[in-house]
Parts: structure tokens; sequence; C-alpha cells
């Protein structure tokens, strides 16, 4: 990525390239409005927290990939970061499972 | 990275001979990535934390109080806190500052949840100025973003006021005193108990919240360094670059994602 800082001319500006951003943006507010909408308009429920779990990891991967400029770096790079953080999601769903465990030793036994 | 050839022996090129960085990134950027994924590490041991105390209650909509309605949508209308089970977040946090007594469920923290986005995008484009060496534009999307951190942590600051002190009605809890357990009505939450759920509620509450706004206000202070550094023009010299402003605008994006899972868990979950 160091190269990106080397190419231009002393002196001279480009034109800013924004597309991109203002395009993530959009996409990260239309999933964050549809996450509002499913709060108050669906019943509570597994299968809502399976969605609102779902449109999270959405707008993570805009966040890490646009933004944190991961999807154009190289990619051992990519999958240094990814790898992990998948098994810590993965973790963090298990102490979900976990916890309801407790719950059934705690009131049903 | 230039690899200035010796006079004497041929060097010898390739991905294991020197002269080349690691995954074709800078030292900081790299260790940036690093820090930030065992920052992750933290917040994902809070969350899960959060995770088994959160499911090892009652929720509401399982409770004993609320099976007694007909619908799922009537037990919502007819919400009542108690330590009996876990709350419903949005009947907790329905509050907005000015308009005391109205309830405005989720929308204060909808609201803070945009606030923060809005300065990751600001964020971002001053790291695009940066790669066209635009000082005037990295110093003010730089602003923009650090004054998005700051109306953060106020709205912030607010939320946290309103929960501790909590509402007029408040909430009757068993309170060891003297010797012995007595009734007492509590407003607001501590770390210990909470008139509106069982003690972990108000106690994840403030750990997590805390544990991110403490990375928030961090991050505006690294941003402010950052900006001053920018507006001396450090960055401008021959030789050097804006990649610092790209390297704390990744641990700005990391504030904003770790505010995404929060927000989230804590009050959509």
């Amino acid at each position: 990525m160091a190269n990106v800082y080397e190419n231009l001319p002393a002196g001279e500006v480009a034109k800013p390239q924004t597309k991109v951003i203002w395009r993530t943006f959009w996409i990260l507010f239309v999933v964050t409005s549809l996450e509002f909408l499913l709060a108050f308009t669906m019943p509570a429920g597994t299968l809502r927290t399976l969605i609102f779990v779902l449109m999270t990891l959405v707008k993570a991967f805009y966040i890490v990939a646009e933004f944190m400029h991961l999807k154009h770096e190289v990619k051992g790079l990519v999958y240094a970061i990814l790898v992990p953080t998948i098994f810590v999601i993965w973790l963090i769903g298990a102490m979900f499972i976990e916890g309801g465990s407790i719950y059934d030793l705690i009131h049903n036994f | 990275m230039a690899h200035s050839a010796t006079v004497s022996t041929p060097s010898k090129t390739g991905t294991w001979f020197g002269g080349k960085e690691p995954f074709n990134a800078s030292y900081g950027k790299l260790m940036m990535w690093y820090f930030l994924l065992s920052d992750a590490f933290s917040f994902s041991g809070l969350l899960i934390a959060y995770a088994v105390l959160r499911f090892k209650e009652i929720g509401y909509y399982n409770s004993e109080f609320a099976k007694q309605f007909g619908s799922i949508k009537e037990a919502g209308a007819k919400f009542v806190a108690s330590d009996a089970y876990w709350p419903i977040p949005e009947k907790i946090f329905d509050a907005f500052p000015f308009f005391h007594g109205q309830h405005l469920p989720l929308v204060f923290v909808g609201l803070m949840t945009f606030i923060l986005i809005m300065s990751s995008v600001t964020m971002v484009l001053a790291v695009e100025a940066g790669h066209r060496r635009d000082r005037a534009d990295v110093e003010k999307w730089m602003l923009w973003t650090i004054l998005g951190g700051i109306t953060f942590l106020g709205c912030q600051a607010w939320e946290w006021t309103h929960f501790i002190m909590g509402t007029d009605q408040g909430a009757v809890r068993s309170v060891w005193m003297n010797g012995e357990w007595v009734q007492k009505t509590i407003h607001g939450a501590n770390l210990t108990m909470n008139e509106y759920g069982p003690a972990p509620f108000a106690f994840c509450f403030f750990t997590i919240t805390g544990f991110h706004g403490f990375h928030v206000l961090s991050g505006v202070f690294i941003n402010l360094v950052i900006f001053y550094n920018t507006a001396l023009g450090i960055y401008d010299r021959p030789g050097r670059n804006y990649e610092m402003v790209e390297k704390v605008g990744l641990y700005w994006h990391f504030v904003d994602l770790v505010w995404v899972f929060v927000f989230t868990f804590f009050y959509l979950v």
C-alpha cells in the first residue's frame, strides 16, 4: 500500500475519488434502517435474532473491506485478519448457546 | 521500499531475501492490524461473557408474567421491568434528550449509531484526501471526524446519566441492611443492582459500553494528535506521506465496527 503515496508529482492535487465511499455509506445506512424496521415490526424470537446477527455481519464486512481497505490488501493479510475473527465469531455463537444451556440447567432441572 | 543493488556482489531477490515488506504493508500498518485483532479478542471476551450472563436469565417473553398474555405483541405492550427476567431493551432505552416523558424506543441509540457511522465516513474521506496529498481536505475531514467522536461521547454520557438516575417510580428490591433483607425502592442503576432487570443487565451495560466509550475517547485524542501533525504540515514534507492518517483511520473504523456489534447484541437481541 505504500506505493499509493509515491506516484503523484509534487504540488499537484488529484480529484477526489469518493464514489465507493459514499456507496458503502448508503449500504450501511439502508441495512441499519432495515434492522430498526425489523426491531419494531417483527416479533422477538430466534429467527429475528439470527437476522440481526446476519445483518451485523454484512455491515461488518462492508466496514472492514471498504472503509478499512482490507478487500484491496494482499490475500495473506486478509486471511490473517479474517480466519481468527471467524473462529471468534463462532465462539460468540457457541457461548450464546452455552448461556441457553446454563439457563436450562438452572430452571429446568 | 527501494532495494538498492550492491556494487560488488549481485543481490538475490525473491520473497525471503530481505528488503520486502510482509503482506506489502508497512510496519506501522501491519502492527495496527495486529493490535486491532487483539482488541477484537478483548471485546469478544466481554461479549461472550454478556452472552452467557444474558441467556442464563429468563427472557421477558418466556417469563411467567409475559405468558399470561394472549400474544407476543400484547406481552410487549404490557411490559413491566422486574429482576425476575431480562428486560426488553427497547422498553428501557426509550428516552431522548429534551423529550422528557416521551417514549421513543431506540431512537437515541439509532442517532448515536448514525453519528458514529458518519464519523467513519468522514475518516475514510480524510484517508482518501491523504492519498491525494490534499492537506486542506485531510484537515477538514479529520475535524469532522473528531467532532463526530466528541458528539458520540456526549450522547453516551447523556445515556449513562439517564440510565443511572432512573425513572421516577423506581422498583422494589431486597437490600441487605443492618443484618437483614429489607424491601427498598431503588431508582436507576449501579454495578450491583438496577431498577430495570437483573443485576447483570446494568453491569454489562456499563462494562461493555464503558469499554467501548473508552476506546472512542482514546480515538478522539489520537485523531486530535494526527490532526495537529497534519496542520503543522509534517506529512507534507518531502519523503513523508499521509499513511499515519490511514493507520489511525483503521483504529477509528475498528471503534465503529465494535459499536455495530455492541448495538446489535445489547440493544436489539
